[in-house]
């Protein structure tokens, strides 16, 4: 199947998408990886508040390539989820409802996704260029000190996702595989 | 005959940096011939849906980076080059100091990600990607050819080194490289593709693999058992059903090649150096 899906994202939304979709994302997504966890952690350990609003929020792991004259972003291909799985838990329990990333996600991750009925979505690795072209504008939250690592607010239009895990904890990164060698 | 200093060839340090900055500018934005040919006729021969769309779309962001001049993959690498230096050529200038100027250039100029720490634990950025990872071999001639390899690290850090027993034989290699190439899964955006080092020491195994990912994946190993060996691996390799991206399919690897030396009696070390489909590499002569 293949699902449009537009920001603010209800969990109603989500639920009807299964490991192995398709979708094609618009609107606003921010982007976090390895160090910005790290402080928006820092953040929560502290009380304070964090940079954006987390309830409903997209979150894209990706470091991408500096702007070239003309563009509003580089090559902005997602990185491996993996290394963000130590936070992600708590963030789907205080309301994150879309990861987007590549790779798989810990046990811990795919409880987190299941007890928040959140979607975890696999951009497509490598294709930087591709996920470029569907971004429409780019604003810099916060931490621009982290460089290509900084928090930024997205404004993205038909961003082509698979379902990598759905609200269930299905994971395509096993269901897939296994159907495909059952139908040999 | 033995040639004087003043018969050799001169090179300067600043052709050298003008022709590195321009490889990492190149590799980052188009794919090998090899590499690509083997995109477009897997994407052909895909019988599973979801990865045929799926490396359907990989060669549209192939497209994309050469219209939109974007690297192909955001992750720009740590830059690997090998220099295959004349013995008759006299390099006028620091030989290192010149490739990493010319990597230090071709990553600002190219709009180029920088990904490389100073050091390995206490991690700051050197802000303009070097050093580069140099290796340098001495050959007949009076040429300076530089090929730059940036290699990214979801695919890098999925590889694996072994000291296998002689008695574990092929099939000992066999086994280990399918393991490393199952335990990677997802993480090395596959389509991968496969260097594998076999024999020498614990350090020359491993710089045999990365040196595997030099050859064009379309040219098989000239020694017969090897090339027999290496399309042995690839298609066990894709019958693992890991396909595109990890989510399902045939085509897990778009190539593999061997590389051997001659070891030691007592043992049978292997290398997997795992690379992901933007597998980039370009070369020039001076
Ligand atoms: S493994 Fe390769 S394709 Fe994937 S993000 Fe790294 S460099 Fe890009």
């Amino acid at each position: 199947m293949e699902y449009r899906l537009q920001t603010p994202i209800t969990k109603e939304q989500l639920s009807p998408l299964r490991a192995g979709d398709r979708v094609l994302l618009s609107g606003t997504v921010y982007t976090a990886r390895d160090a910005a966890h790290k402080r928006m952690a820092e953040l929560l350990d502290e009380g304070r508040p964090l940079p954006f609003p987390l309830p409903g929020s997209v979150i894209y792991y990706v470091g991408p390539t500096p702007e070239p004259p003309g563009c509003v972003i580089g090559s902005a291909g997602p990185t491996t989820s993996g290394r963000m799985d130590a936070y992600s838990p708590r963030l789907l329990d205080l309301g994150q409802s879309v990861m987007i990333g590549k790779g798989d996600r810990s046990p811990a991750v795919i409880d987190a996704i299941r007890r928040n009925a959140a979607v975890y979505l696999a951009a497509l690795g490598g294709a930087g260029a591709l996920m470029s072209a569907c971004v429409q504008s780019v604003r810099i939250v916060c931490w621009e000190d982290l460089g290509c690592e900084a928090v930024r607010e997205l404004q993205v239009r038909d961003m082509p996702l698979t379902v990598a895990i759905d609200s269930l904890g299905n994971d395509v990164y096993k269901s897939g595989p296994a159907a495909y060698l059952k139908s040999l | 005959m033995e040639k004087g200093y003043e018969t050799m060839k001169t090179i300067t340090a600043q052709q050298i940096t003008d022709l590195v900055a321009h490889l990492c500018a190149d590799a980052n934005r188009r794919l090998p011939e090899d590499i690509e040919r083997a995109m477009r006729a897997a994407t052909e021969s895909e019988p599973w849906p979801l990865a045929r769309d799926t490396l359907c779309d990989l060669c549209t962001n192939l497209g994309a980076a050469r219209e939109r001049d974007l690297p192909i993959c955001q992750d720009t690498g740590l830059a690997c080059v090998f220099a295959e230096l004349g013995q008759d050529v006299h390099v006028e200038g620091g030989f290192l100091d010149a490739v990493n100027e010319g990597v230090r250039r071709g990553y600002e100029d190219g709009y180029l990600r920088k990904s490389v720490v100073a050091d390995p634990l206490r991690r700051v950025n050197t802000e303009d990607n070097t050093p580069a990872a140099v290796t340098i071999e001495l050959v007949p001639g009076d040429q300076l050819k530089l090929t730059v390899i940036p290699k990214g690290f979801g695919s890098e850090n999925m590889s694996r080194l072994a000291m296998l027993k002689p008695a574990d034989g092929v099939e000992g290699v066999k086994r280990f490289v399918l393991d490393a190439v199952r335990a990677a899964g997802a993480n090395p955006c596959p389509p991968i593709v496969v260097g594998v080092g076999i024999g020498g020491t614990f350090d020359k195994v491993a710089a045999l693999a990365k040196h595997a990912l030099l050859r064009p994946i379309d040219q098989p190993h000239p020694d017969p058992y090897y090339a027999a060996l290496e399309a042995e691996l690839l298609e066990e390799i894709n019958r693992l059903g890991i396909g595109p991206q990890g989510f399902g399919g045939r085509t897990t690897a778009l190539g593999l090649c061997i590389e051997t030396m001659p070891t030691h009696v007592a043992g049978l070390p292997v290398a997997v150096n795992i690379s992901c489909h933007v597998t980039r590499r370009a070369s020039g002569i001076l």
